[in-house]
């Protein structure tokens, strides 16, 4: 198991003060100056060593996105704009460290935006997070006040101003450009990619946008060194990272954990095990929503990281894990998920507006078993034609749950199908 | 759900004096010119003021940020936390999602329809309760939940959801969080992880960093200037 003095996020579960005073005894904002000092190319160079993987889901490398930031300023003004859109069914890691250690995410946005040459940062919060952002408020005040951020940051002679946006309740915000669209004011509708934000983002100027995880986990991989990070899990999937356990486990909980931790291991040591059992598990869903669900046999030895799950055809994500066991109907559970897609789906490109709503009728038929074993082909061929087709990843994300329940679990769509078939035949006869 | 005005609409809308100088200071938070950004918030405010989001806030915002109504209007619709029709006192949002689902959020929906005598989307007719499925709240370690206006009530079963709905009409203020005694997001049970507050952690040798990059660096366009062999 990970040790205490080897986790980044010491105040997780909201025991001690989460203001300044207490985030400073717990090492916040311990020497900020002297990272500044060390000069942007040193801290990007430093995150790329450490090789911190974007905590928002896709696992991007977090030091080579900030690498794609022009090197120079001109007349159009950087920004970093922190993703807190957190929404991804699962995922609830976010809002306990903003609302726990919300200090970490301020020093992040500062270093991170030093290290691009932004003077300003846009935090994009759900809207329903109404607490979390004022404890983050808070906190952003409090580092005004103490002149750790503002017109002379840590008295670096670095000027960084840092705001808190609240959205209004659109899982699509969560995508990088949609989000942009929506802070500057309009619909959260995805925009098209290139350009990509870190040429064209926030009002037509060089933006990144990073996940809170990956902002607030980079002060302390800068305190601590690179190689103290890169010291966890294995090469290519580094670090600790903030699991999210829910469904049928005896204990769910968010828990840090050193990265490619086995998932058993992981329900087993934090979560009590599954309800019933490990021999109870029927299957889990093991990065959020978005990522095709895995049957016991794969979750036995599976390990929690990036390249493990992208082997098995399903993926880290957000590292929230929804465990299912063998009292819950698949067919539902998937079919529950596409209501949620068909719900969030923001209606811009056909593939993914007519398709959400498609695959949710017929998995509503797939619960009932009313329908023919073909169409169990046809629904296949369908999330393939939304797949790849659409501006953003929510179409594919809508596909890949039901892709994982066909892969896996046909046999009980079948048995389903044939059920209700029979049942028919048998009340006509009678 | 469809998302379309109320077809009755008060004649006026205008901020109050409190809301009018949240609303200045939002405003500024943006560059000049780009106070379009700040429509998101502003609806939010009027909302906080009247209770939902009406068409003249919504030609007045567009007043006050120089856009089209048009186009707060669009924003109004798209995204769901606005309401469009007045809502009660207390705004019942249960959270269906897979993670609630898993854990019983059927059962406290049942509960809260079965307390209140109102379906999906309504209001009791005394004006104090209304009730809304809601997509992932983003709580999914602590499911079953329910938001009600601002606040998350988590762990909630449906005994718990009863009573719950109880306390409000008693006029009392039930505290947010988990329902069943833990911490947040912890476990529940005696604590296996951060049982103690470790001390903070020590500083790597900045100018021993500074170094080795300096030096790696210098390595790197030697060899880059040197000719290929």
């Amino acid at each position: 198991m990970l040790a205490d003095k080897d986790r980044i996020f010491t105040n997780l579960y909201g025991r001690h003060d989460w203001r300044l005073k207490g985030a400073r005894a717990r090492g916040d904002w311990d020497r900020t100056k002297d990272i500044l000092a060390m000069g942007p190319d040193w801290i990007i160079d430093e995150m790329k060593r450490s090789g911190l993987r974007g905590r928002g889901g896709a696992g991007f490398p977090t030091g080579l996105k900030w690498s794609f930031m022009p090197k120079t300023e001109s007349e159009r003004p950087h920004y970093l704009v922190v993703n807190a859109d957190e929404g991804e069914p699962g995922t609830c890691k976010d809002r306990d460290m903003m609302r726990f250690d919300p200090h970490k995410l301020v020093e992040g946005c500062l270093i991170a935006s030093f290290a691009m040459k932004a003077h300003a940062c846009y935090i994009y919060i759900r809207g329903e997070f109404y607490n979390e952002a004022s404890n983050l408020q808070v906190a952003i005040d409090e580092a005004y006040e103490a002149g750790l951020i503002g017109d002379n940051a840590c008295g670096s002679g670095w000027k960084f101003d840092l705001y808190l946006h609240r959205g209004a309740g659109a899982y699509i915000c969560g995508e990088e450009t949609a989000l942009i669209e929506s802070l500057e004011g309009k619909k959260g509708q995805p925009r098209l990619k290139p350009p990509f934000p870190a040429g064209v983002g926030l009002y037509g100027c060089p933006t990144t946008v990073n996940n809170v995880e990956s902002i607030a986990v980079a002060p302390t991989i800068l305190r601590r060194g690179a190689s103290w990070f890169a010291g966890f899990g294995r090469p290519n999937n580094t670090g600790t990272k903030v699991f999210c356990i829910s469904g049928h486990v005896n204990k769910p909980c968010n828990v840090e954990e050193v990265m490619s931790i086995p998932l058993k291991e992981l329900i087993e040591k934090h979560c009590g095990g599954v309800k019933g059992g490990w021999d109870n598990l029927q299957a889990i869903i093991p990065g959020g929503a978005s990522v095709p669900l895995l049957p016991k046999s794969i979750c036995d030895t599976v390990l929690m990281d990036f390249d493990a799950l992208r082997d098995v055809k399903s993926g880290l994500g957000t590292a929230a894990v929804m465990v299912m066991d063998k009292s819950v109907d698949l067919i539902a559970a998937i079919s529950r998920l596409s209501d949620f897609y068909k719900h969030e789906s923001c209606g811009q490109c056909t593939p993914c507006r007519e398709g959400t709503g498609w695959m949710a009728r017929v998995m509503r038929r797939m619960v009932k078993g009313e329908a023919t074993l073909e169409e169990i082909d046809t629904l296949e061929q369908v999330t393939y034609q939304v797949e790849g087709h659409t501006i953003c990843a929510l179409g594919d994300a809508a596909a890949w749950p039901i892709q994982g329940l066909i892969r896996h679990f046909r046999p009980e769509m079948e048995r389903r199908i044939r059920a209700y078939r029979d049942a028919k035949v048998r009340a006509a006869a009678a | 759900m469809k998302r379309a005005l109320h077809p009755e609409q008060p004649a006026t809308f205008s901020f109050s004096t409190e809301m009018k100088a949240r609303a200045d200071r939002i405003i500024a938070k943006y560059p000049k010119g780009r106070q379009q950004s700040a429509v998101i918030p502003l609806l939010d405010l009027a909302q906080r003021q009247e209770g939902w989001v009406t068409k003249p806030a919504i030609e007045h915002i567009a007043a006050i940020l120089d856009m089209a109504s048009i186009r707060v209007l669009e924003v109004a619709t798209f995204y769901t936390m606005f309401n469009l029709s007045p809502v009660g006192k207390y705004n019942l949002q249960v959270c269906t999602s897979l993670p609630c689902m898993l854990r019983g959020s059927e059962e406290v929906l049942r509960a809260c329809k079965d307390r209140l005598g109102i379906g999906l989307g309504g209001t009791t007719p005394d004006g104090q309760f209304s009730l809304h499925e809601v997509e992932c709240a983003g709580a999914c370690v602590n499911a079953p939940v329910i938001a009600i206006n601002d606040d998350y009530y988590e762990d909630v079963d449906g005994a718990g959801a009863w009573k719950l709905i109880e306390a409000l009409k008693r006029g009392d203020k039930p505290t947010p969080g988990p329902t069943n005694g833990r911490d947040a997001s912890a476990p529940i049970g005696p604590p296996l992880t951060l049982t103690d507050l470790p001390a903070p952690p020590a500083v790597q040798d900045f100018a021993a960093a500074k170094a080795a990059f300096e030096k790696a660096k210098a390595e790197a366009a030697a060899k880059a200037a040197a000719p290929k062999t």
